[in-house]
């Protein structure tokens, strides 16, 4: 989905803000989420990709001003009503982020260890062939990023074959396939506006690419 | 602010988090999803014993072992693993060195992806939106924002996290660190240095004191 998650290229973000020293959890609350939901994303109710969608669907302004803990604490809740473990009574009826089930939620299935798969063929790209980048903007999780659709690049490194994230978060199975490492010039990705000397890597799913 | 009312929600969204959290946590243990000590147990572990000093441990051995870094640069998770590091979000890590030419730098502009095992959990500004907007666009005037400013001939690769791959970048060797042996080499290593928006440092030496 074209969502705030999607966030390469964008303007008006401001300075970078570093914090010296630090610390991992801010709050006990961090920890405690961070923990809650590595258990539950890697466990039988979810999986990485659920997650990660949980948090894209996240209403933009909220997305922004959770934090990412509290974006964590959200996608939890809601991949909990989603997955049926709580109704949304049951959360306090005052907490904004609580999305409704989605409307076809499907029963996840169980979580395999990693995502790391094979597939019975061999790569379609080889390393050094000049690829483009699909144009599509399918409504639901992906890992094309907008910034590099329609663009032309050229395939630095063949990764093995991993679940494919695009199904996985929508419970429509693994479909497993290779990514690659695909590098885009900066000129390609931002035309005149590019700073020289620079290019960006992508990993890219092979069904996001095409031959050029 | 300074009036109170009593719905703690407005006066101290903070606190507001924390309840919530608390009460996700009372529902799912009443529900037997999840048990308070191996929540514990995960935190405790992230806070103290997975973090930047394990990269650097990977970095320092590639400085000063050939062989060990030719295995690092060919396979990133094995040669990792073979100083004992590994697990969630390190499943398939690669290296990427950094020479007088290449300077690599890492991001996840979509969520956070990290290399966990090595670097621990990163830091809020890898996480929020302006390092994740701008890296990709403007490498070059976000590195010297953080105080990192390059050669303009120096070639500048942004690796973009977008699969299951997790990127750690091997810096350079500071010169005048030939004398140093493997382990206060790996005190040179910073967090920074190995996701490409700082380089090695000396170490603050601890100051005895009067």
């Amino acid at each position: 989905m074209d969502g705030i998650h999607d966030l390469g290229g964008m303007h008006g973000f401001g300075a970078i803000r570093m914090e010296p020293h630090e610390p991992v959890f801010h709050s006990a609350w961090e920890g405690r989420v961070f923990a809650m939901a590595l258990l539950l994303s890697a466990g039988t109710l979810a999986n990485i990709d659920r997650f990660r969608h949980a948090i894209e669907r996240l209403p933009p302004a909220i997305y922004l001003g959770a934090g990412y803990y509290g974006r964590w604490l959200r996608a939890v809740e809601t991949l909990l009503v989603d997955s049926g473990v709580l109704r949304l009574g049951e959360l306090d009826a005052d907490t904004p982020g609580v999305r409704a089930p989605a409307a076809s939620a499907p029963a996840p299935a169980g979580a395999a260890a990693g995502a790391l798969r094979t597939v019975p063929h061999p790569p379609r790209f080889h390393v050094g062939q000049v690829v483009r980048a699909r144009n599509m903007h399918p409504p639901g999780h992906t890992r094309l990023p907008r910034y590099v659709r329609g663009k032309r690049g050229v395939v630095t490194i063949i990764h093995p074959a991993w679940v494919f994230p695009d199904t996985n978060a929508h419970g429509l199975g693994e479909h497993p396939q290779y990514a690659y490492a695909v590098r885009f010039d900066g000129e390609e990705l931002w035309g005149a506006d590019a700073e020289p000397g620079t290019a960006v890597h992508v990993d890219c799913f092979e069904s996001y690419l095409e031959p050029e | 602010m300074s009036h109170h009312h009593d719905h703690t929600h407005d006066d101290d969204p903070a606190r507001a988090e924390a309840l919530r959290a608390e009460a996700l946590e009372t529902l799912l243990r009443e529900k037997g999803i999840v048990q308070p000590e191996v929540i514990d147990a995960i935190v405790q572990r992230y806070a103290q014993d997975i973090g930047p000093m394990n990269g650097a441990r990977v970095v320092a051995r590639a400085w000063s072992d050939p062989a060990y870094k030719t295995r690092l640069l060919a396979d990133g998770t094995a040669a990792i693993a073979e100083l004992g590091f590994g697990g969630a979000q390190g499943e398939h890590i690669v290296v990427v060195e950094n020479t007088d030419r290449v300077h690599n730098v890492v991001v996840c502009t979509l969520c956070s992806c990290y290399p966990w095992p090595v670097l621990g959990l990163p830091p809020t500004w890898y996480k929020e939106p302006a390092y994740r907007s701008r890296v990709v666009r403007e490498p070059r005037q976000v590195l010297a924002e953080m105080g990192l400013t390059l050669d303009r001939r120096v070639e500048i690769r942004v690796w973009d996290s977008s699969s299951e791959v997790r990127y750690l970048v091997l810096p350079q060797r500071p010169a005048g660190t030939e004398p140093l042996d493997e382990t206060e080499l790996a005190g040179w290593v910073t967090r920074d240095s190995m996701i490409g928006v700082g380089l090695p440092q000396a170490p603050v030496t601890e100051r005895a004191d009067g």
